[in-house]
């Protein structure tokens, strides 16, 4: 029993973070149908910046904020400097493009932060939960990347529903021509997609290594992992990342508590296949509405 | 001067003779273009040292897996990140049957690494049929992830983490009587695993020139450029897609072979993620669907790298940090690619070409009076 | 005073000539109707004119102002306001998030413009039958509802110039009817001007006071509408009735 409740703790924490992972690859993919294979590189290089603010002795919650700005920062710069040049012309070339950097920032990294292993510290506890006789896989740093992408959940979703950005953003996404003719600047909106999307990657990016060991590919199975999840929950879905992340999550944590750990990543592939094959739009992609 | 044209009829030009008829057929061409490289490939092999025999070698699997990739990607559009995973199938299968005290002969070895690689691109092409763009890459890309795992998980078979392996045939008694006569070298198992590259480069080559003229060739083109058009012409989307995919796989099935014996080693650190984007990168920097650029683009990523690096250690960075250089370059020349020349070094020259051809048929043309 | 003057206007999409030195003068308070059969050219001319595509020669001047060129963002700030072919109804939103949309243009426009519809409660008096399905999405709209909830999107921005593309399009005759009575109803209460774009002469020129007629990016002639009504002969010839 106690191991059933551990896998499924486990689940839920891991698949959160990928939710939030998926979510940075969702918010890109709604405005400007890329998928963005950097964005794996991007959290992991934005979590080297953060580990080096927390070894000159700055606090985590800085070295955390830190991490979110330079996501922001670096989201944007890239949108502007590569993908714009390229919007429009042929999908290979925007998926080719963000391998490139995917290539470039890994190396970069390993370049100048090293390729070892380097510990990333919580700021809370590591030690499960003891509940009566049961040893709880849940820990206060659980606890924390749980409530953390819960506020990052909220958040945007305040974003979204409640605020004129959001309502321009969303606007945007879903018909670009009509929105410019409404006045809304949608190439400013798309490099701020970008920045969001840049900035709640440095989140998971974090959260993932928070408590863990970092180094230069250690985003490597989180990119596989959020990508999948977003297939599940459909690539145009905030709410299907979110759903599909904590699916993966549990999933993973089935095979690896009851079959193998090493059999984790063919398990997922199976799972995406499985998707692609049944339902290629996902559980949740936005009803096709018709226009006229 | 008469330039009333009805009088001015010139003569029907001479038929073709018996020898250009033979150099136009494509199965000709092919095979004298295939000769030519075995030939430069020789002549190399022999007149360099075993360093750079070395590199040739790893040169020769790089440019079979290429050629696999580009005609997928350039000639089929579907794109492809796992490739490095089909490689390591070849390469597995090649190991297991080195691994007994008197191995089958080596093309049989090979043939076996391609069948096997064939069955997973079969597998994987049935999935990937059905797939597009980023959905693709992304799927690829789980596969790459996931396929290390394999390995990882029935370690019995393939040894896990540290691999299996690979002892290097003995080259058999005509080959060095061969060498020894074209060079007076030695024939050690390393010349002969280049030489073995080499020979499979070439017959790969020879294949791949005549799909590309092919029905086959044509019906993916068609498939990549205009579906709708293609399937109403009674081209089987599915099937087309799944044939490239295996077609592709097998060639991948025959680099993974190579490249087991070129490494002696046949392990999941080998086949990684990074090595499917370097293929990538090698076709993308040639020019998708050209087999030309896939000869290039190999050797851009085969002669760059360990240059780099050396320059790298000479500015005093670390041998990580020098290690790493290449990764960080062909990263910043994918995306510089994309950005200024998406068709790659053949696709930018092809471009230059008709260009140039176009203007000068313009002034060439008399303009009409009246 | 013309509040949009189109002078020899040209487009070109590829080796296609979409608009060939085009001039219409789409004069304060009334209603010109450019006409033309399919592939005429006219919607292009209103996508030329609203910065979508940009021209190859040819000025567009609007309230003085040179706009040849300019961002298709600006437009609504400058008090101009358009109706998109296929009506431009954004069907994953809802009715009210259309129509907040439409106000986000009436930002810079000056307080004292004559508006008829400033807040979203006139938008929903205007059309009762938006006010009662506000929340719901906006693809749940029938073929005229989506029509009265694009022109009402387009005048929250408040503008001067209000351009319509084929707003009859798929719609019954006697909704066609409605919508045409209300835009000359708003032209003649509050002073707004309208480009119309229509492919239903008969129905357009009803209610304009000037008529232009293209055809392959031409324009074949320019009249008021009277006479393009009354004269059989040019009826017949590019009108279709």
């Amino acid at each position: 029993m106690q191991h059933f409740i551990n896998v499924l703790l486990n689940g839920i924490t891991q698949g959160i973070v990928i939710a939030a992972f998926a979510l940075a690859l969702v918010l890109i993919f709604r405005s400007t149908r890329i998928v963005n294979f950097a964005q794996g590189s991007q959290a992991m290089f934005t979590t080297y910046i953060a580990l080096t603010l927390m070894n000159n002795d700055f606090p985590y919650w800085v070295a955390f904020l830190g991490a979110l700005a330079a996501g922001f920062i670096i989201g944007a710069v890239l949108e502007r400097v590569v993908i714009r040049p390229l919007e429009g012309g042929m999908e290979l070339n925007i998926v080719i493009a963000t391998l490139g950097l995917y290539v470039a920032i890994q190396a970069l990294a390993a370049i100048l932060f090293g390729s070892d292993y380097k510990s990333f510290s919580s700021p809370v506890g590591v030690q499960g939960f003891q509940v009566g006789d049961l040893n709880l896989a849940l820990t206060p740093t659980s606890i924390f990347v749980i409530c953390t992408v819960g506020v990052v959940v909220v958040g945007l979703t305040l974003l979204f529903q409640k605020t004129q950005l959001g309502l321009t953003m969303r606007a945007a996404a879903f018909d670009g021509e009509v929105s410019r003719i409404l006045g809304v600047r949608v190439s400013h909106l798309l490099t701020f997609g970008w920045a969001l999307a840049g900035l709640v990657g440095s989140v998971a990016g974090i959260l993932v290594a928070t408590g863990s060991f970092i180094y230069p590919s250690y985003m490597e199975s989180l990119i596989a992992f959020g990508f999948i999840a977003a297939v599940i929950g459909g690539l145009d879905s905030p709410i299907g990342a979110v759903v599909g992340g904590l699916i993966l999550g549990i999933v993973n944590s089935l095979v690896s508590g009851y079959l193998a750990p090493g059999l984790v990543t063919i398990g997922a592939f199976v799972v995406l296949i499985a998707v692609l094959l049944l339902k290629p739009g996902g559980l949740f992609s936005s009803t096709q509405a018709r226009r006229v | 001067m008469s330039t009333d044209i009805t009088t001015a009829v010139p003569a029907p030009p001479a038929g073709p003779s018996a020898m250009q008829r033979l150099l136009g057929l494509n199965l000709v061409r092919s095979l004298l273009v295939s000769l030519g490289v075995l030939v430069v490939g020789v002549l190399l092999l022999e007149s360099t040292d075993a360093y750079t025999n070395t590199q040739l070698s790893s040169l020769t699997y790089f440019t079979i897996a290429a050629i696999g990739l580009t005609a997928l990607t350039g000639l089929n559009g579907q794109i492809s990140l796992g490739h490095g995973a089909l490689m390591a199938v070849g390469a597995y299968t090649t190991a297991l049957m080195l691994d007994t005290d008197s191995p089958l002969p080596f093309p049989v070895i090979a043939l076996a690494a391609i069948v096997m690689t064939s069955l997973v691109g079969f597998v994987v092409g049935i999935g990937a049929a059905r797939l597009h763009g980023p959905y693709l890459a992304g799927a690829t890309l789980a596969f790459a992830v996931a396929l290390p795992s394999v390995a990882l998980y029935f370690k019995g078979t393939f040894n896990g983490e540290a691999g299996l392996t690979v002892i290097s045939p003995r080259p058999p008694e005509w080959f060095v009587s061969f060498i020894d006569a074209v060079s007076g070298e030695f024939a050690t198992s390393s010349k002969y695993v280049a030489y073995l590259g080499l020979f499979c480069l070439v017959i790969a080559l020879f294949f791949a020139l005549n799909l590309g003229r092919s029905k086959i060739g044509r019906h993916w083109r068609a498939v990549r450029d205009q579906e709708v058009a293609a399937e109403i012409a009674g081209i089987n989307l599915g099937r087309t897609r799944v044939q490239a995919f295996v077609i592709s796989a097998a060639y991948a099935g025959l680099a993974g072979a190579v490249m087991a014996m070129v490494v002696r080693l046949a392990a999941p650190t080998v086949f990684t993620l990074v090595l499917s984007l370097s293929l990538l990168t090698a076709v993308v920097i040639g020019g998708l669907g050209s087999i030309t650029g896939a000869f290039i683009g190999s050797a851009v990523l085969v002669f760059l790298p360990p240059l780099v690096t050396d320059l790298s250690t000479d500015a005093k960075l670390s041998d990580t940090q020098a290690a790493q250089m290449s990764p960080l370059i062909y990263g910043i020349v994918l995306v510089l690619v994309m950005l200024l020349a998406p068709g790659g070094v053949m696709g930018t020259l092809s471009m230059a070409w008709r260009r140039r051809r176009a203007r000068r048929q313009l002034t060439a043309t008399p303009t009409k009076k009246g | 005073m013309s509040v949009l003057e189109i002078k020899n206007l040209t487009t070109t999409y590829g080796p296609v000539k979409a608009l060939d030195s085009v001039d219409v003068a789409v004069e304060t308070g009334q209603i010109t109707a450019v006409l033309g059969a399919n592939g005429a050219g006219k919607t292009s001319l209103l996508r030329t004119v609203s910065g979508l595509v940009k021209p190859t020669a040819g000025t567009i001047t609007l309230d003085g102002t040179d706009i040849t060129g300019k961002p298709t963002e600006s437009m609504v700030h400058r008090g101009m306001a358009h109706v998109p072919e296929g009506r431009g109804v954004i069907a994953e939103l809802t009715i009210e998030e259309n129509l907040r949309l439409g106000m986000r243009g009436a930002a810079k426009r000056p307080t004292d413009t004559p508006a008829p519809v400033r807040t979203l409660d006139d938008a929903y008096q205007l059309f009762p039958v938006l006010g009662d399905r506000r929340n719901a999405q906006a693809h749940t709209l029938s073929g005229g509802e989506r029509q009265m909830l694009v022109i009402a999107r387009a005048l929250l921005a408040r503008p001067t110039l209000l351009l319509l593309d084929e707003p009859s399009l798929g719609l019954a005759p006697r909704i066609v009817a409605q919508i045409f009575n209300l835009v000359r109803a708003l032209v003649n209460d509050s002073g707004l001007t309208v480009l119309l774009v229509e492919q239903n002469a008969r129905s357009a020129l009803s209610i304009a006071h000037t008529g232009v007629v293209l055809n392959l990016g031409k324009v074949v002639v320019t009249e008021s509408a009277e006479v393009l009504q009354n004269d059989a002969t040019l009826r017949h010839s590019y009108l279709g009735f």
